[in-house]
């Protein structure tokens, strides 16, 4: 299969980037890892006049932590992710989800900024991002801005970025000591996207109560889903077993699957439920170890 | 069209491509490097699976121009004809590691480079490794044979027993 005929720059600068972006407006798509929006152009799902290929900007791709700020830049590839020894050691939850995205040689090209730009309520990495409160860093013609996590989803592939924009960084606040995160997602098999995913981040203080609960849900409802009345369900608690049934009850009722291939509407909602009360012990069992 | 100047197997190669010339065709059709197979052409199967600066990637979802200015290993480039074959290839032939083949230069390129990051891995660690490799002739059992083969020859060891396993 063959894209349809585009015509391809590759910037070396952020402003480069930005002014081809503004020469070209909505005809322009950004390439990144590619392994979203190429199928999709082979396909001819998608047939962009303009590819602005990213991969030769310089600096977009680091992990690192400043004012207990963990930013990890845009083109950050899925492999690099899984392997960081810095997210080892704050944020399991990357070595969880990560493994879990499509298969090596697609982690290898994949990126965390182009999983989040691609606005598919289907991919994982936006549950998460809700769980752990992230904010994006959008770059255009003005500057930088912040855009919080909540407000970056808009619906089937539309996010909060503008066509001159370019996703650039991911912010993810520094948890204090009794945290732990955990993502699992059910899938037919390797490389399939999410029957349901369920993300957890969970601050436990030296009583148990939980101080922090972030829960972000894949792949069952039209745009990636804050679980907020879960989260509400546990702070301010310990983790009875009625306290953890009524989250996931929460969390099942408010999520809106569509039945397909992968499951019925009623399914969905059951497995939403079990893999909430799963992710919780686990972020429990990693916040207290 | 662009052009774009790619190192395959160590030679360079320069030529006007048209941008949305896959990195597959490129090597298959341009440079005449059949060894590199189009399977699903979805980045599902791996049989396109190439080394692109070391790292293994599916080249039927890589632009050619995205390669420019990069390194490109293929299966052709394992070893010389006539030279000793490479480890991992050594492996699929005393282990059978392939029934049609179709499969085997993705899978080789792909092993390379999880013997690269974890010279020792575990059977386990081998199979979510080549995950992203599918082989039709569901021949894993002894791919994840040459994969163990090839590292402990890789690592200097003796080579494990390449007896067939029924199971």
């Amino acid at each position: 299969m063959i894209a349809a005929e585009f015509n391809y720059e590759a910037p070396t600068t952020l402003d480069e980037a930005i002014a081809l972006l503004q020469k070209y407006g909505d005809e322009a798509k950004i390439l990144s890892g590619g392994h979203s929006l190429i199928p999709m152009m082979k396909l001819r799902f998608a047939s962009p006049e303009h590819i602005i290929d990213i991969n030769n900007i310089p600096g977009l791709s680091d992990i690192t932590i400043e004012d207990q700020t963990l930013k990890i830049g845009a083109l950050t590839r899925e492999a690099q992710l899984e392997h960081s020894d810095v997210l080892k050691q704050h944020f399991p939850i990357f070595g969880d989800v990560t493994k879990l995205i499509a298969d090596p040689q697609v982690r290898n090209m994949g990126t965390l900024g182009g999983n989040l730009a691609h606005g598919d309520a289907a991919n994982d990495h936006p549950a998460v991002m809700m769980a752990l409160n992230a904010t994006v860093v959008a770059t255009g013609p003005e500057g930088s801005r912040e855009i919080p996590i909540d407000e970056f989803f808009y619906g089937f592939y539309t996010t909060a970025l503008q066509p001159d924009d370019i996703l650039t960084e991911i912010r993810i606040p520094l948890p204090g000591p009794g945290t732990g995160s955990a993502y699992h997602k059910l899938e037919r098999k390797v490389g399939d996207y999410a029957t349901a995913g369920v993300a957890v981040q969970l601050t436990l203080d030296s009583n148990g109560v939980v101080t922090y609960a972030g829960i972000g849900l894949t792949n069952v409802n039209p745009v990636p889903l804050r679980a907020a009345r879960s989260e509400e369900a546990l702070l301010g608690k310990t983790l009875s077993d009625e306290v953890i049934a009524e989250a996931a009850q929460y969390a099942s009722e408010d999520c809106n699957p569509s039945s397909d291939l992968r499951g019925d509407e009623e399914y969905k909602r059951a497995m939403v439920g079990v893999l909430v009360k799963r992710m919780i012990h686990k972020a429990a069992e990693r916040a207290m170890a | 069209m662009k052009q774009i100047t790619v190192t395959v197997n160590g030679q360079p190669h320069t030529a006007e491509v048209e941008p949305r010339l896959l990195l597959v065709h490129y090597i298959r059709e341009n440079l005449n490097l059949t060894g590199t197979h189009i399977g699903c052409d979805t980045s599902s199967c791996g049989a396109c699976t190439i080394l692109l600066d070391g790292k293994s990637v599916k080249s039927c979802t890589v632009l050619a121009v995205q390669a420019n200015g990069k390194s490109v290993a293929t299966v052709e480039g394992l070893c010389a004809p006539g030279a000793a074959l490479h480890p991992i290839q050594e492996g699929f032939k005393e282990n059978h590691g392939l029934h049609c083949g179709y499969c085997t230069p993705g899978m080789m390129m792909r092993a390379i480079e999880l013997l690269e990051q974890n010279p020792n891995p575990t059977e386990e660690e081998i199979r979510w490794g080549i995950s992203g490799n599918l082989c039709r002739c569901t021949g894993y059992n002894n791919i994840v044979k040459a994969i163990q083969y090839a590292g402990a020859k890789i690592r200097g060891e003796e080579t494990p027993s390449t007896e067939p396993q029924f199971v």
